[in-house]
């Protein structure tokens, strides 16, 4: 695709330095000319909702990361006195916390709109598991995070996770004991995921660079499937993306505004603020809500090294995807069984969230062993069967026509 | 110009072999500190020393909680019905079978010393809890008898043993194992 127009400077200043630095051009070319698909629908907004996010995140933790102590006898205060005697304190914390939470939510619309419409299928499988990688570390960066206020829910959270790599057989306590710098969860724990909770989100943003970078390579993927083949399938990124994305960000800051002022622990966990406490665990411990899928799988199998490996594959095997996935259609719109069963997973998914919060016990266990088989059946048996057997619709000769019926083409 | 021979080749691939295999180790060995300082510290082992409890004032049926190398050690001063209750298991229907007379002192039935660490991912169970005159774990379901060991639930190993010691009658160090078979 060639694009809409090219950057040409007319002051004197900009000529000088676009020779010397190009970046006008690559900014100009990456975010105002760029063609994108003229079909893409709201749920193409959550891209730019997410860097928004990182954004907010990044900001907002650097200037907490200004009044927090990472010591065990004076965390939990520290926390406290930005809440109480920091200026605004109370308000940037909340917007930290929700603000976790927020991203994650988006980044689960995001990630099942690359599947619902195929945005992992060739040539975007880079850019997928590129996804894959910043979701992963997300997940350490969230988790870090939460350990940080150390409160109950920190403090055992912490063990938990951390224990997790006690199944591994013969070297497992001694990773432990190496990732916690001691015989339990204490201060060099606290003190190293401060480091790494600073840390990691500059390494999304890194990562972020190279998935925007394959995503401008490879171009979008759109509610066809189906790439563009002429300019009358596209519109220039800017007024067109910029617009339609500023305005989805709008609207999820309004959502997000009522997380902050009206309900701003709703998210989180009672037990949570009362201080650390290893001599004691509190009488029901769950992670925070965007764990509770995984959480719930690793609580339905009754056994400590399979139920970790599970953990663990339920979040590996999306980087498989691309290739688990045969059909050579991508958009859900033309494949109707794999709708239905994207729809089930989807319920799978979301299940499983529920009954992570769920004490385990009788039909919670049996119904998390159901939905668990699911999630891994959907992925090993369903979607490379499914490209053989299933009967796929026809597509449309362009996405313009898609879009205004035959007469457009 | 200078015409490149086969001996030439083979002295250079030698060259950069040779480079490439003393940077590897170079950047192995700036690797060991990188990654031993976040064992633990000299003062974190230091602070893991034996330390000595008395169980004197520990009441029959009580279970009191101290910490050893910050992780709590469950002191149990077993009743009757207690240690029959371990003792008459059928060991093979056990999850991790293991005798009662294997988790305790010869001669000191009645005191059992644990590890208070859920063998499954690291919670406190809770003492006097679940169906077995033991332990129940909050975090994940799993259940102990009075001997500590598994009874029910995802954990897969009995709660472990520390290193311990009677001192006299009534008093034993943890961190300490002198009657280990060697």
């Amino acid at each position: 695709m060639s694009g809409h127009s090219t950057y040409a400077p007319q002051n004197k200043v900009l000529q000088w330095f676009e020779k010397r630095l190009p970046i006008g051009g690559l900014i100009y070319s990456s975010f105002v000319a760029y063609p994108t698909p003229r079909n893409l629908n709201y749920w193409w907004t959550f891209g730019g909702i997410l860097s928004f996010m990182l954004g907010v995140q990044i900001i907002t933790g650097i200037v907490l990361a200004m009044h927090y102590t990472p010591h065990v006898d004076m965390a939990f205060n520290s926390v406290e006195t930005i809440m109480r005697d920091v200026n605004y304190g109370w308000l940037l914390r909340y917007v930290h916390a929700n603000g976790a939470s927020m991203f994650f939510l988006a980044v689960y619309i995001h990630m099942f709109r690359g599947m619902y419409y195929g945005s992992y299928k060739e040539p975007r499988e880079v850019l997928w598991i590129l996804g894959v990688i910043i979701y992963l570390v997300m997940m350490a960066t969230g988790f870090m995070g939460y350990v940080l206020v150390w409160g109950q829910m920190s403090f055992w959270a912490a063990t938990v996770i951390t224990n997790l790599f006690s199944a591994i057989p013969g070297i497992g306590d001694t990773i432990v004991t190496w990732l916690w710098g001691g015989y339990a969860v204490g201060n060099p724990t606290l003190n190293r995921f401060y480091s790494l909770h600073y840390l990691l989100p500059f390494v999304i943003a890194g990562v972020v660079v190279l998935h925007v970078w394959a995503l401008h390579v490879a171009g979008q993927n759109n509610p066809t499937g189906i790439e563009p083949k002429s300019d009358k399938d596209t519109v220039p990124f800017t007024p067109y993306a910029t617009a339609k994305d500023s305005f989805a960000i709008a609207c999820f800051c309004i959502l997000y505004a009522w997380f902050i002022f009206y309900v701003p622990n709703y998210l989180g966990h009672p037990d949570n603020y009362i201080p650390a406490n290893p001599a004691v665990t509190p009488a029901e411990i769950v992670p925070e809500w965007y764990y509770l899928p995984f959480y719930a799988i690793l609580r339905s199998i009754p056994n400590k090294l399979l139920g970790v490996i599970a953990l663990f594959s339920s979040i590996g095997i999306l980087a498989f995807l691309p290739w688990l996935d045969t059909s050579r259609v991508r958009s859900a719109r033309y494949r109707p069984l794999f709708k239905q069963f994207f729809w089930l997973f989807v319920i799978a998914a979301v299940g499983l969230g529920y009954l992570g919060s769920k004490p385990p016990e009788g039909i919670y266990v049996i119904l998390s062993r159901v939905f668990t088989l699911y999630y891994f059946a959907f992925f090993i048996i369903i979607l490379p069967l499914l490209g053989i057997f299933e009967k796929t619709k026809p597509l449309p000769n362009s996405i313009s026509e898609s879009v205004l019926g035959a007469r457009g083409a | 110009m200078t015409t490149v021979s086969a001996a030439d080749h083979s002295r250079r691939d030698f060259l950069y072999i040779a480079t490439g295999a003393v940077a590897a180790v170079g950047a192995a060995a700036a690797l060991v500190p990188l990654i031993a300082q976040m064992n633990p510290d000299a003062s974190t082992i230091a602070a893991g020393a034996p330390v000595d409890i008395d169980l004197a004032p520990i009441a029959e049926g009580q279970i009191i909680k101290v910490f050893w190398r910050s992780k709590p050690i469950f002191i149990f001063h077993r009743a009757k019905k207690d240690i029959e209750l371990a003792q008459n298991v059928d060991v093979n229907s056990l999850p991790d079978p293991q005798p009662d007379s294997e988790r305790v002192k010869k001669g000191h039935d009645q005191w059992l010393v644990l590890i208070g660490i859920c063998t499954h991912l690291g919670c406190i169970p809770l003492a006097h809890e679940g169906n077995y005159d033991g332990w129940f774990c909050p975090c994940h379901g799993s259940q102990y008898d009075s001997s500590g060991r598994i009874r029910q639930g995802p954990a897969p190993k009995n709660l472990y043993l520390p290193p311990y010691t009677f001192v006299s009658d009534t008093k034993i160090r943890i961190g300490e194992d002198s009657s280990k078979p060697a």
